[in-house]
């Protein structure tokens, strides 16, 4: 396992040949182009970062590199030599190995087995020889300085040791080149740091890497190249010490797309307080406190693991948290209660329209109506009439494209899907409007919509409360609060610059550079 | 383990493996898998009170003769269980296989008109088998193939191959089987029933298939996480197949057995005995969710229920009592599972 075919002192191949070159690659899904004439080449020994925001190609770039999806156009080579056909998976693992941020390691087997799953060590008779199998994998963990226990069950395994497991055993298939998937986004400050001594350990006996992350602070430290990516085209790729940060944020962010901006009247100074929520703490440990008034949108920015989510779900009752009040048009909520929230007047976007906000099979009128039976019954019994015509406001309003009130929300589009959680949210006549995530995924044509609505319902008087990492949500907002690592690190009023808002997500001051 | 990390930068130095941690874990490891041995333990020490009956060799060989064909069919279910899925039909096929093969030889003049006696006597093992192998083939061209929900293509299945044996059998029992037929269930081998050494070598057989082969550890690694064991190049349609049609032939073995024993088929074989089987294999530690379990748990979870079934009848419980104290006893073996095993049991 210690054997490596094409290793980096391997003669034969030149060092100029690049470790993988992607050229020209393009990939459509159905109309959405992930990726168009996008490329990147990584050389031997280095660490490259490939960053972008949300949807901007990284994640298919890593499938295609990795031979689990093939490219439309374009070549991949490894080595200069031209990449494997896919079936040829023992040929891709040889070549390049990801560590993905979900798991494939088998909890219930031992990390030995997991090491070896598939090609155990087996005696003449075919039977597995355990305890050969597990020297090698205690031998091939030594060789690369992990030290966990391969007898354990991997479920026991920390995230920062799965990970070390799964670089191992990547390593043992004689890859040299991986790929780490967000590998911090789960680590604590200790265990990144660890990582990165381990990956500097590793880049010194010739594994190369790419590296993803969100976070762009990790690329300074760690990383020597990096590549941007956005709206599915390479943007470039330079040196981590020749490009700062202000420049590197600014390839991330592009120019300002065009959605539109709320009109920002001041609030008029007898606005009452709607929402107030006093030193939340959640079970997560994330931290916040916040005010809205009558008619104001305000934003709570950040990235992935900044506990935006979490905050965003105490409030609503979605999560119990540890600590802290919240309270809403002067009604105290009970902790961990969405009942009562829904009956304080809160309306609720959830983060995943898929797991939470939705039930597929449902019609419109059924989805919309989920959470006002009261509204649509009569002695206790729903009333079909009443429910369709509610659902045919809600269609109007938010220019929800389907056929009638009857049709399952599954047939619907993503954006479609998502305006019907909105509107379900909006059904209930709502005090304060939570939205978490409100555009993840949905067409601009939508997101201008249900942002339109956003506008419209705080003239109305209600507190919006905007939980989100896009800049177009954001944009609405009367003010931001930007958290970062569970705490809320800075506040910008209306008119803030992408560049130096998303550096504030990043946990970078641009005035410190 | 706190430090995770060596501080080495080159992988010469060999650190010392952590030993005491290592046999730690596998202490507990094995511990899991004799988790009910206390229990059969105590039975056997409550059963000994109750009646000096219970420990001597007649009734012991009563005992494991009695579970012989259940365990059979547990050690099928356990297979199939460990890959995440489950055979409900397992029940029907332990009473379909050796009514078909009973069916096919059965001379009609001598039984009433039931039977057609088309093949010869010698056959009837044969077709047993090749009808295990045909319905767990055909559970999985709608489970594997078309990927249909397990649970409701067994459930369909238990009750197709139930009514196909009370219409070949017109709700009757077969009877005069032949010799080939009646030996495995009512041959004795060295003063002990011959379905008793069998079921022991499959139990043996299962251990050494599931612990040490590579096709064993695919089921494993299917049910703990089906995505990551298809990236490690296991060919999981072909395993869970495979696994099917072998838990479904194991089942018609232990049906022949139980027909060979009582010298008949009757329409009802197995009918209901799948509770039984799926209550001996979760209290046996196999997990209804894939991925965990072993041979030897299954094999001491059917133990316990059947000893617990002696002792009550030893000690004189009504008949009619019996299925609600086998009830009570899957129930309180799994909140005593619960509690010892400190994880919900699923």
């Amino acid at each position: 396992m210690s054997a490596t075919p094409s290793g980096p002192a391997d003669g034969l191949v030149g060092t100029d040949q690049p470790v993988v070159e992607a050229v020209q690659i393009t990939k459509r899904f159905g109309s959405t182009v992930a990726l168009a004439d996008a490329g990147i080449v990584v050389r031997r020994g280095e660490t490259h970062a490939l960053v972008g925001r949300n949807g901007a190609g990284k994640s298919t770039l890593v499938s295609i590199l990795t031979g689990l999806q093939a490219a439309d156009d374009g070549a991949v080579a490894f080595d200069g030599r031209p990449a494997p056909p896919l079936g040829d998976r023992d040929a891709w693992r040889r070549r390049v190995a990801c560590v993905y941020q979900k798991s494939t390691i088998i909890g219930s087997l031992t990390v030995a087995e997991n090491l070896f799953l598939n090609r155990h060590a087996r005696s003449r008779a075919g039977l597995i020889r355990w305890s050969r199998l597990r020297h090698a994998a205690e031998q091939l963990l030594a060789e690369w300085s992990v030290e966990v226990d391969v007898r354990q069950p991997a479920s026991t395994l920390s995230v920062e040791q799965r990970q070390f497991v799964e670089i191992a055993r990547a390593l043992s298939f004689g890859a040299r080149f991986i790929i780490l998937d967000e590998p911090t986004a789960q680590l604590d400050g200790a265990g990144i740091s660890r990582l990165f001594t381990r990956i500097r350990q590793l880049r010194e006996q010739g594994v190369t890497f790419l590296f993803i992350s969100h976070h762009l602070q990790e690329i300074y430290e760690i990383c020597d190249q990096v590549t941007v990516f956005r709206d599915a085209r390479h943007i470039l790729t330079a040196p981590v010490a020749q490009l700062n940060r202000a420049a590197l944020v600014a390839a991330m962010t592009g120019e300002d797309v065009t959605m539109p901006e709320a009109e920002h009247r001041p609030l008029p100074a007898d606005a009452p307080v709607l929402l107030s929520v006093r030193d939340l703490v959640t079970a997560s440990g994330a931290e916040l406190s916040v005010e809205a008034r009558a008619g104001e949108v305000v934003g709570v920015a950040g990235g992935g693991g900044s506990g935006k989510v979490e905050v965003a779900e105490a409030i609503v009752g979605l999560a119990r948290p540890a600590g802290g009040t919240v309270v809403v048009d002067g009604r105290a909520l009970r902790p961990g209660s969405v009942p009562d929230a829904l009956d304080a007047g809160v309306g609720l976007v959830p983060q995943d329209r898929h797991r939470e906000g939705l039930v597929p099979l449902l019609s419109i009128a059924e989805n919309v109506t989920m959470t006002v039976p009261d509204r649509i019954g009569r002695r206790g019994l729903i009333s079909p009439p009443r429910r369709d015509a509610l659902a045919r406001d809600t269609i109007t309003d938010l220019a929800i494209k389907a056929a009638g009130p009857q049709v399952p929300v599954a047939e619907l589009s993503g954006g479609n899907q998502q305006k019907v959680v909105m509107g379900r949210a909006l059904a209930s006549d709502p005090k304060l409007l939570v939205l978490i995530t409100p555009t993840a995924g949905v067409d601009v044509r939508s997101k201008q919509t249900l942002l339109g609505v956003v506008e419209e319902v705080r003239r109305r008087g209600t507190g919006v409360l905007v939980v989100s990492d896009e800049l177009d949500d954001l944009r609405i907002c009367d003010r931001v609060l930007v958290m970062f690592q569970g705490r809320v690190v800075r506040e910008m009023s209306h008119g803030w610059s992408d560049n130096e808002l998303v550096a504030a997500m990043e946990g970078v001051d641009l005035h410190h550079v | 383990m706190s430090e995770t990390l060596s501080t080495t930068a080159r992988p010469a130095a060999t650190p010392p493996p952590p030993r005491a941690a290592a046999s730690r874990s596998l202490a507990i490891a094995r511990l899991r898998d004799l988790a009910l041995v206390p229990a059969i333990i105590a039975v056997a020490i409550v059963g000994s009170i109750v009646s000096p009956v219970f420990l001597s060799t007649d009734n012991i060989i009563n005992v494991l003769q009695s579970m012989s064909e259940i365990a059979i069919v547990v050690l099928a279910q356990t297979i199939v269980l460990i890959t995440g899925k489950m055979d409900l039909s397992l029940e029907s096929t332990f009473g379909l296989a050796p009514g078909i093969a009973a069916w096919l030889v059965v001379d009609p003049a001598l039984t009433r008109g039931l039977g057609l006696d088309v093949l010869p006597d010698a056959w009837a093992v044969p077709v047993v088998l090749l009808v295990g192998a045909l319905v767990g083939a055909f559970n999985g061209l709608l489970i594997v193939r078309f990927g249909l929900n397990g649970f409701v293509v067994t459930l369909g299945m238990l009750i197709v191959l139930r009514g196909l044996l009370t219409g070949i059998s017109g709700g009757q029992t077969f009877f005069m089987l032949p010799e080939s037929m009646t030996y495995l269930g009512s041959a004795s081998w060295a003063g002990v029933p011959a379905s008793i050494w069998l079921s022991l070598l499959l139990f043996a057989a299962g251990i050494v298939v599931l612990g040490y082969t590579r096709a064993g550890r695919a089921l494993y690694a299917i049910g703990g996480n089906a995505d990551a064991a298809r990236a490690a190049g296991i060919r999981t349609d072909r395993v869970l197949w495979l696994a099917l049609i072998v838990a479904s032939v194991l089942a018609a073995l232990a049906g022949l057995l139980i027909s060979g024993r009582l010298a008949a088929v009757p329409s009802a074989q197995g009918s209901g005995a799948i509770f039984q089987v799926f209550a001996a294999a979760v209290i046996g530690g196999v997990s209804l969710n894939g991925g965990k379990g072993s041979v030897f748990g299954a094999f001491t979870g059917v133990l316990l229920l059947f000893m617990i079934i002696n002792v009550l009848t030893l000690a004189g419980v009504p008949a009619q009592w019996t299925n609600f104290l086998n009830g009570t006893v899957i129930l309180v073996a799994l909140v005593v599972s619960r509690i010892t095993g400190g994880k919900a049991q699923t």
